[in-house]
């Protein structure tokens, strides 16, 4: 039997790992996808600046976006596979409760944003991630169709054609963004988040260790 | 025969040799003159670009290896979805690495398709030659490399029927095309036998205008817009990869979609 003392961390040394690779491998997406974004842009007279892009121009851009996507996606698969064989996935994000959502949020509205206890994620923090995994899910999909419309046709006919699903991954390109605004304000905000995503954080009580 | 994309004569390399000294002073020269300007703060650094540079190999291997995915990928008996005629965009969209207006359009009575490398009967063929081949046609969607797509209709002999009937070692690995605007291309043999990839001669049933080719061009319904070749003036089929226009610059060669 394990006891309190030695636990398994918060933040496992293997999930810390994946963690911060995912976060190399989002920026290069990121940034590589505002370069051939800029190509074809899809809201008119929106471009993204010279700075703000990984590549001068398109080809190197894409070529950025196609090494990333290796990362991306073996990262990605190996997280999946890792939180539903530990069950953290289930244990951290599930289940969320609706009451507590409206709570969490009214609290949040009243600038009571607090995390005495980094081992238990509030309602909104539960939602925010796993609507960011979606969003990861739906990125590597939608791009395998817009690299390969025609292999992928019937794909992207269901999904509404082939700038539709241009669109679609510009909104989970959004959507991604989006949650790292709030996260990266929030880790800043609550540094001991970020501390223990760094050195593991504190050690899990043995309870939840059997689920 | 003697392949139409060599250069007939090469320089001989001892140049090379007689003028070593002059080549290394004109580099000490360039390092001085380097050495006076702002630009050479980034010299100075040094690791910075070398850096740079093998970030650059990096990332093309990994192109080069995502080449042979994409082959993987590639489905050579899945069709491409085709539309009604009524869909068909007119005029196509123009695309090249140059503005419309400097098109030099080929003169039909001059032109003729050379034929190179692993091929039987190398014989040129002539428009009227190539009007005698059965007619594909085909609705399909052109996708750029930059996002933009249309709905185009093409027609002309299936390019698999044509390296058929000129008796093309169909096992090698290449079909490279050289077309009037310098535009060297190539693809791989399983896109060259695909149904919907043609030498199309005609869009919307009329043969193809000026911008778009005129007289034959190259029209797959797999392929990214960039490795469709146009107003093709020679092919040749190859074991020794012929690289391309783009790829140059770092496109994808495979350019599958």
């Amino acid at each position: 039997m394990e006891t309190n003392s030695v636990g398994r961390r918060l933040h496992p040394l293997a999930l810390r790992i994946m963690h911060w690779t995912n976060a190399v491998a989002m920026l290069i997406m990121i940034l590589s996808g505002w370069g051939i974004y800029d190509d074809f842009v899809i809201i008119r007279g929106f471009h993204f600046a010279p700075y703000m892009r990984l590549g001068d121009w398109a080809a190197p851009s894409l070529q950025w976006h196609f090494s990333g996507m290796w990362l991306l996606a073996l990262n990605g698969l190996a997280y999946l596979l890792y939180g539903v064989v530990t069950g953290r996935l289930r244990e951290r994000l599930l289940p969320i409760r609706i009451p507590e959502l409206f709570q969490t949020v009214r609290d949040a509205l009243h600038f009571k944003v607090e995390h005495h206890d980094l081992t238990v994620y509030n309602a909104v923090q539960k939602l925010l991630y796993i609507v960011v995994v979606l969003a990861g899910i739906s990125q590597v999909l939608t791009g395998l169709f817009i690299w390969k419309p025609i292999q992928f046709s019937s794909a992207v006919a269901l999904l509404g054609g082939f700038q539709a699903v241009r669109i679609e991954h510009f909104v989970g390109m959004s959507v991604i963004v989006g949650f790292l605004v709030v996260h990266i304000a929030l880790s800043l905000l609550v540094p001991k988040t970020l501390w223990a995503m760094l050195s593991g954080g504190p050690r899990l009580p043995s309870r939840r260790l059997r689920t | 025969m003697k392949s139409p994309f060599r250069p007939a004569k090469l320089p001989d390399p001892a140049i090379l040799d007689d003028h070593r000294l002059l080549i290394r002073l004109l580099e000490r020269r360039r390092l001085i003159r380097g050495g006076l300007s702002l630009g050479a703060l980034t010299m100075l650094t040094g690791c910075d670009v070398n850096s740079q540079d093998s970030v650059q190999k990096g990332l093309r291997s990994i192109s080069a290896w995502n080449d042979r995915v994409q082959a993987a990928l590639f489905d050579p008996t899945h069709l491409a979805p085709t539309y009604p005629a009524s869909m068909i965009l007119k005029p196509p969209k123009f695309n090249a690495y140059y503005d419309i207006t400097d098109v030099k359009p080929v003169h039909a009575y001059d032109w003729k398709l050379e034929l190179g490398g692993l091929i039987a009967d190398k014989r040129p063929w002539t428009i009227e030659r190539l009007a005698t081949l059965p007619e594909t046609e085909m609705v399909i969607r052109h996708v750029c490399v930059e996002g933009w797509d249309y709905i185009g209709g093409w027609s002309g002999p299936t390019l698999r029927s044509f390296l058929e009937r000129v008796g093309a070692d169909l096992r090698a690995k290449y079909v490279a095309f050289k077309t009037a605007d310098d535009y060297p291309s190539s693809i791989d043999m399983a896109t060259a036998l695909h149904p919907q990839t043609l030498l199309a001669t005609k869009y919307a049933g009329e043969p193809l205008a000026d911008p778009f080719g005129f007289p034959l061009r190259l029209r797959m319904a797999t392929k990214l817009g960039y490795k469709n070749a146009k107003w093709i003036t020679a092919i040749e089929v190859t074991n020794t990869y012929p690289g391309g226009y783009w790829e140059n610059f770092g496109e994808s060669w495979f350019a599958g979609i």
